[in-house]
């Protein structure tokens, strides 16, 4: 299975951090969404250290961890770019032109559909429905939303961000 | 076409996120006369105002608070469900962030209904950037004794919690969603129990979704009388409407239950855009039925729609126009389903994956007569067996495509794929 061929290591000072936030929620399980957003902002991925030290801090077995990880879209075993780029595919996007702006986004930054660059920079996914259909076609970079694109404006939106012009 | 804005009246004004503000515009009245009632008070104008709810389901507000209030113990919940997620649905975004009191109005009174003392929100991760605005209100609303110790004066606790989701649709799912809370999976539980007695942590809970909170703060202040006089008898009151895709004018309209679906289309929206034809229309989402020009002349209620074959939900509009091929937005649809399934239980997990692969075949101009009859098959199947919504309602747009849209399927079925299904080999 693909995540099991992937091994990564997590710096000890982010693993304290990690240990950090976990701890204040010992033996509250309902907690570990909150848990596990924070630490995905401070580690590069949610690994099986990271697991391992958040599983132990909280009273939770690693594969309860896991198996929340896993299950949400927005959480992430593989390390993410720093620019996490969502592009709806829900048909109200479809048919004002999605693939048209997706085509142009993922040709731009050279990568396909759920790869990263090789520069860690930009994450590109399709994603569902995010709720701004009065703008379609939209999407979302990290928690920005854009819309009313074209081509020609995914273009421009992309190059701001590759030159960190945002 | 004018709007009638009875959850959107505040939309316009600055900083209601500022108790003061939203009081100044009628915030919080609602529940001061909530206060002065008892528990079956309040759900006794409840079921008097005739309210059922704004999520999709339409089930009688008043009925799901009675559940948790005949049930034992001490401990009950009230929980929003801010997940929104069905597509072409932006209706409680708008109300989240425009009128962030209206929802802690509606889940206070609720909570003093029940007796409960703790609320939570659960919010989409999509929507993660009005976590900042919900908060400020939040505590706007602590610092005015509004929630918290002795609501007003009074001997009811009650206080309200963020949590958030994490990119899941079927965590829009009452039982799911209360999983999701629970720091697990977000699979839906099977029923019975029901959240009336065993909820969110195993407490007896209420459920409501957002716009159907926003409606109970006016209930309260402005009386069952002046509800029940605006919408139709089955479905009293207003019904935010999300329009969406080929028409000129998208967003979000507040207007009473009943109202015509055509005129919404053409004079609310300004018709088809960009000189095409309308093509199709589908109501409530993703999970809706899709319908052709001749099925728009409808009431928009919840039983009207209902008896019509359809489902009018959420109360999304989408419009589709004759660019698209219908075969093509079924095909979208079962791509979105599949890839939500929580993957619990066999007759989504296997009929939705199932489904896609002869939706592909059939519009690739692969597909055979028997293929559409296996369709169908596994659709009913399907809404027999599925343990949820999800499951339920993938086929939705499989069954009312084949029945309104036979000519398309036929079309694609004569190794006549059009251009939208199959670009290189299209005809069209």
């Amino acid at each position: 299975m693909h995540q099991s061929q992937y091994s990564f290591t997590t710096s000890p000072s982010a693993l304290v951090q990690v240990a950090e936030i976990a701890s204040r929620y010992k033996g509250r399980q309902d907690k570990l969404m909150d848990v596990i957003i924070a630490v995905q902002k401070i580690v590069p991925s949610l690994a099986e250290d990271v697991a391992a030290v958040i599983a132990r801090e909280m009273g939770l077995s690693q594969n309860h961890v896991y198996s929340f990880v896993t299950f949400y879209e927005y959480l992430s075993v593989q390390p993410r770019g720093k620019y996490m780029i969502r592009m709806c595919s829900s048909a109200p996007c479809h048919v004002r032109g999605a693939k048209d702006v997706m085509d142009t986004i993922t040709e731009m930054l050279g990568i396909k559909i759920g790869e990263t660059t090789p520069d860690n920079r930009f994450t590109v996914e399709t994603c569902p429905c995010l709720g701004i259909c009065d703008i379609s076609p939209a999407i979302m970079i990290n928690d920005k939303v854009y819309g009313d694109l074209d081509p020609e404006r995914a273009r421009e939106l992309i190059k701001k961000y590759i030159r960190e012009d945002i | 076409m004018e709007e009638t804005r009875v959850l959107l009246r505040n939309k316009d004004v600055a900083n209601m996120v500022d108790v003061a503000v939203s009081m100044e515009h009628g915030g919080y009245v609602g529940l001061r006369n909530a206060l002065l009632m008892d528990g079956a008070q309040v759900i006794e104008t409840l079921r008097d105002s005739g309210l059922r709810g704004r999520g999709g389901a339409g089930f009688p507000t008043w009925m799901k608070i009675k559940f948790a209030y005949d049930a034992g113990g001490t401990s009950k919940v009230v929980v929003c469900n801010a997940d929104e997620g069905e597509p072409g649905t932006s209706k409680d975004r708008i109300l989240l962030s425009t009128d962030p009191h209206s929802i802690f109005e509606g889940m206070a009174i609720v909570g003093k209904a029940i007796g409960a003392g703790r609320g939570f929100i659960y919010l989409r991760a999509e929507y993660s950037y009005l976590f900042p605005i919900l908060e400020n209100a939040l505590d706007s609303a602590r610092k005015s004794g509004i929630l918290g110790k002795n609501i007003l004066g009074s001997d009811f606790s009650f206080d309200i919690e963020m949590r958030s989701g994490a990119g899941a649709y079927v965590c829009g799912e009452e039982t799911a969603l209360f999983e999701s809370i629970e720091g697990k999976r977000g699979e839906p539980r099977t029923r019975p129990p029901y959240p009336g007695t065993y909820g969110l942590f195993g407490l007896p809970t209420v459920l409501n979704n957002v716009e159907t909170l926003a409606n109970i703060g006016p209930i309260f202040a402005n009386g069952v009388d002046w509800f029940r006089s605006i919408g139709s008898e089955n479905s009293p009151g207003t019904k935010l409407f999300t329009v969406t895709g080929n028409v000129h004018r998208r967003g979000v309209f507040e207007f009473p239950m009943g109202t015509n679906l055509k005129d919404i289309i053409y004079e609310v929206c300004g018709g088809i855009a960009g000189g095409k034809e309308l093509l199709a229309v589908q109501t409530g989402g993703a999970s809706g039925a899709i319908i052709r020009p001749s099925q728009i002349d409808i009431p928009l209620d919840i039983d009207h729609v209902a008896s019509s074959g359809g489902r009018l939900g959420c109360g999304t509009i989408f419009v589709i126009d004759d660019s698209n091929c219908v075969l093509d937005i079924v095909k979208n649809t079962l791509e979105f389903f599949t890839n939500e399934s929580c993957g619990k239980c066999i007759p989504c997990r296997e009929g939705g994956v199932q489904l896609l692969k002869l939706i592909k075949k059939i519009s690739e101009g692969r597909g055979s007569v028997i293929d559409i009859d296996t369709m169908m098959d596994l659709s009913n199947t399907m809404r027999e067996t599925a343990l949820c919504g999800l499951g339920h309602s993938t086929p939705v747009p499989v069954l009312t495509s084949i029945a309104n849209f036979r000519d398309s399927y036929d079309r694609h079925l004569d190794k006549d794929p059009c251009s939208k299904c199959s670009p290189e080999r299209g005809l069209k």
